[in-house]
């Protein structure tokens, strides 16, 4: 016993030294910068947010973060490196140093940013739980399902969310629960029960399985909060600094209709102090995170605005519509912070 | 005075009845009472029930070329355009394309020195040397260096993956494993209880448990700065883990040699190490053959567990490749492929190990 006491001491020491010694290293920007390559934790397959294309291209909306994020500082987005993460590493990876940043379908909670060593940049998606309908029986709002049975996936959060909306909205829901998200998929496409319940962002794949996706209806309605945001190590401020702007220079972009195509055009012609700015003709925002003036600019013609990113990832092949993550000037609540 | 007895053969027995043909075949082995002909009515109708329905999907309903929307217009059967499309990531995962070529020349390579192995045209230490020399060379096509470009490790993937941590894990696991064997075998007490102490800690927890603690633990241990690919960290793992099993699997080996073999050698003056090289190892492992095969294909199999530790190998690629947002709803297809792969592979694997056993006297007992 005594051993054992002995041993967990010094394993507590060894895992404390190399916490301290961890937040007390170089900038990861200087490091990204000597290695000429950035790298980035992405998810092994979520269709839509990152996944190896049929070429072996990674593709997606995370994916195409980090490659903006590689365009503004040094300059490619092909000067990357794409490390798949299991949903266990994906916090520890970037702690410990494996990743410069993780850029994974992950929620931002108070307990990773704050206890576990991470930080979170800003939000890309604004995940939650949704719910599909078959179109033949006429509902339109998550309010219309009174007295409906759920496919739901069993021991998630996904179940409790549902008994609560159902509480609380006075529905007498009756949840049908499964193993796995597929056997509850399948039980609803054979007619099992009315309503199927998952995340939004997987509604619309797991849509396209189905025999018939357009008999199937996601309801507009979201009753729970999962914003997904790439994270990056605690205590390295600029860094964060830099993946915070980055995403938010893209939502920008969208805001003045600065796309891929038209960026550099803008740039010579635009006489929005907006554009100009946020486009490095004049000012000096650049600066402000340890760039070039251009970052942004290399960053939109490599990959497109936020706009572009999710069209091209998820409402093209995935069908999903753009719902709360629209700009918040066009209804949803995608709200960028000034470049200024 | 009676008659002398006459002897008079009894008449011949009659003929057997037809022993032979498809219909005696039938009644004596299949329909030999009634359970058992109940049994056979019943398989029967299974298969006659499921296998034409497999016909229809596999093969006469399926899709073989064109895109998913192809695919779309005949949901009952197979869609093995979708293996087509995905053949290169399943085989090689994200690896760059311009380097392909170097997973097709390992593979090469390795299919030679398989060959040659079985028809026995390498023998002794040549072959020996030429296996051990296998992890180096693999690693190297695979990861450049030395006049190649070099490959992270992080874009390494499909069967190549998996086979290439199967092989180098095995390769260099069984050296890795006769030492500890020896030393748990005839060490001093302190190595003995070293090895005792590997062996035993390593099987004492599952292959999960050390793919996690080498790929989630072990970077909180590291300095920083002094990162090891995640790839790196589960090979050494995988090693570790078939090292102690081919330890008790040698260590059999040893047991049943009878004692005389070390007392004749030291009685000769044969040092120590000519004792084991020349006369107690061949014997040894001619004996552990047969178990030294299966761990090969348990090996094989086992590396379809990184999947959870997020290396994208041949399963974790089946994985990524049926969530492709522009293939969606063909999981079905990528998983009867990677089957009918993993079947490919094993069965070949022991039909080779049941060869050797048959084509060598020793193990003929």
């Amino acid at each position: 016993m005594k051993e054992l006491f002995q041993f967990t001491k010094v394993s507590a020491l060894i895992l404390g030294l190399a916490m301290i010694t961890t937040t007390a290293s170089a900038s990861t920007l200087e490091d990204v910068k000597k290695k000429g390559v950035l790298s980035c934790g992405v998810s092994e397959g979520v269709p839509g947010f990152s996944n190896p294309d049929s070429s072996g291209k990674w593709v997606g909306l995370d994916v195409d973060m980090c490659r903006a994020v590689a365009a503004a500082v040094l300059g490619d987005p092909t000067k990357i490196k794409f490390v798949p993460l299991a949903s266990k590493q994906k916090i520890i990876a970037v702690t410990s140093g494996q990743v410069d940043l993780t850029s994974r379908t992950t929620t931002w909670t108070m307990k990773r940013d704050t206890k576990e060593g991470a930080d979170f940049t800003a939000v890309v998606y604004y995940d939650g739980q949704g719910f599909m309908v078959r179109k033949e029986d006429g509902i339109k709002s998550a309010k219309e399902m009174s007295g409906a049975s759920v496919c739901v996936t069993t021991g998630t959060t996904t179940e409790l969310n549902i008994a609560d909306y159902s509480r609380a909205n006075n529905l007498k829901l009756e949840a049908v629960v499964f193993d796995g998200k597929k056997e509850a998929l399948n039980a609803y496409a054979s007619g099992r029960c009315d309503v199927f319940t998952t995340d939004t962002s997987q509604l619309a794949s797991l849509r396209t399985t189905l025999k018939d996706p357009e008999n199937h209806l996601i309801l507009p309605e979201i009753i729970s909060k999962e914003p997904l945001s790439p994270l990056v190590r605690h205590g390295d401020n600029q860094w964060k600094d830099i993946i915070t702007w980055v995403i938010f220079g893209l939502i920008n972009a969208e805001e003045k209709g600065v796309t891929a195509a038209n960026a550099a055009e803008m740039k010579a012609k635009s006489t929005d102090p907006t554009v100009q700015r946020m486009l490095g003709k004049t000012g000096d925002l650049g600066t402000f995170i340890g760039l070039d003036n251009d970052w942004l600019l290399r960053a939109i013609t490599s990959v497109g605005n936020y706009g572009e990113i999710y069209e091209r990832n998820l409402t093209k092949t995935l069908g999903l519509e753009r719902g709360v993550n629209q700009l918040w000037s066009k209804g949803g609540i995608l709200y960028a912070s000034p470049l200024r | 005075m009676t008659n002398p007895t006459i002897f008079v053969p009894k008449p011949d027995r009659e003929a057997p009845a037809q022993a032979k043909g498809f219909l005696h075949w039938l009644k004596h082995h299949v329909f030999n009472g009634w359970f058992n002909s109940a049994l056979a009515l019943s398989l029967i109708a299974i298969i006659a029930l499921t296998v034409p329905q497999v016909i229809q999907w596999a093969f006469i309903k399926a899709t073989w070329v064109g895109d998913a929307a192809n695919c779309k217009t005949s949901p009952d059967g197979a869609c093995w355009s979708f293996i087509a499309a995905k053949f290169r990531v399943l085989m090689v995962g994200v690896y760059p394309a311009a380097e392909s070529w170097r997973g097709i020349v390992g593979a090469l390579v390795l299919a030679i020195l398989i060959i040659t192995t079985i028809t026995n045209h390498l023998k002794g230490k040549v072959l020996i040397v030429a296996w051990l020399l296998l992890p180096v060379f693999g690693y190297w096509i695979i990861g450049g260096g030395f006049g190649l470009n070099e490959v992270d490790q992080s874009s390494w993937g499909g069967l190549m993956l998996s086979v290439l941590l199967a092989l180098v894990g095995i390769i260099v696991s069984i050296p890795l494993g006769i030492v500890l064997a020896l030393g748990r075998f005839s060490g001093s007490p302190i190595t003995k209880s070293l090895c005792i102490g590997f062996i035993e800690t390593v099987r004492g927890v599952p292959l999960i448990t050390i793919l996690f603690m080498s790929s989630v633990m072990m970077p909180l241990f590291l300095p920083p700065g002094f990162i090891i690919d995640n790839m790196l960290r589960i090979q050494t793992g995988m090693i570790f883990f078939s090292a102690a099993y081919v330890a008790e699997v040698v260590r059999g080996g040893l047991q049943a040699l009878p004692k005389g073999q070390f007392e004749a050698a030291s009685s000769l003056g044969i040092s120590y190490p000519k004792t084991l090289y020349l006369i107690v190892l061949p014997q040894a492992l001619r004996h552990v053959l047969p178990p030294l095969i299966g761990r090969c294909i348990s090996m094989f199999k086992n590396t379809s567990l990184v999947i959870i530790v997020g290396l994208l190998d041949f399963l974790g690629m089946i994985k990524s490749a049926s969530l492709d947002s522009e293939w969606l709803g063909f999981e079905t297809e990528a998983y009867v492929f990677g089957a009918v792969v993993y079947f490919s592979i094993c069965y070949s694997l022991s039909r080779y190990g049941a060869h050797l056993e048959k084509s060598d006297p020793v193990l003929q007992k």
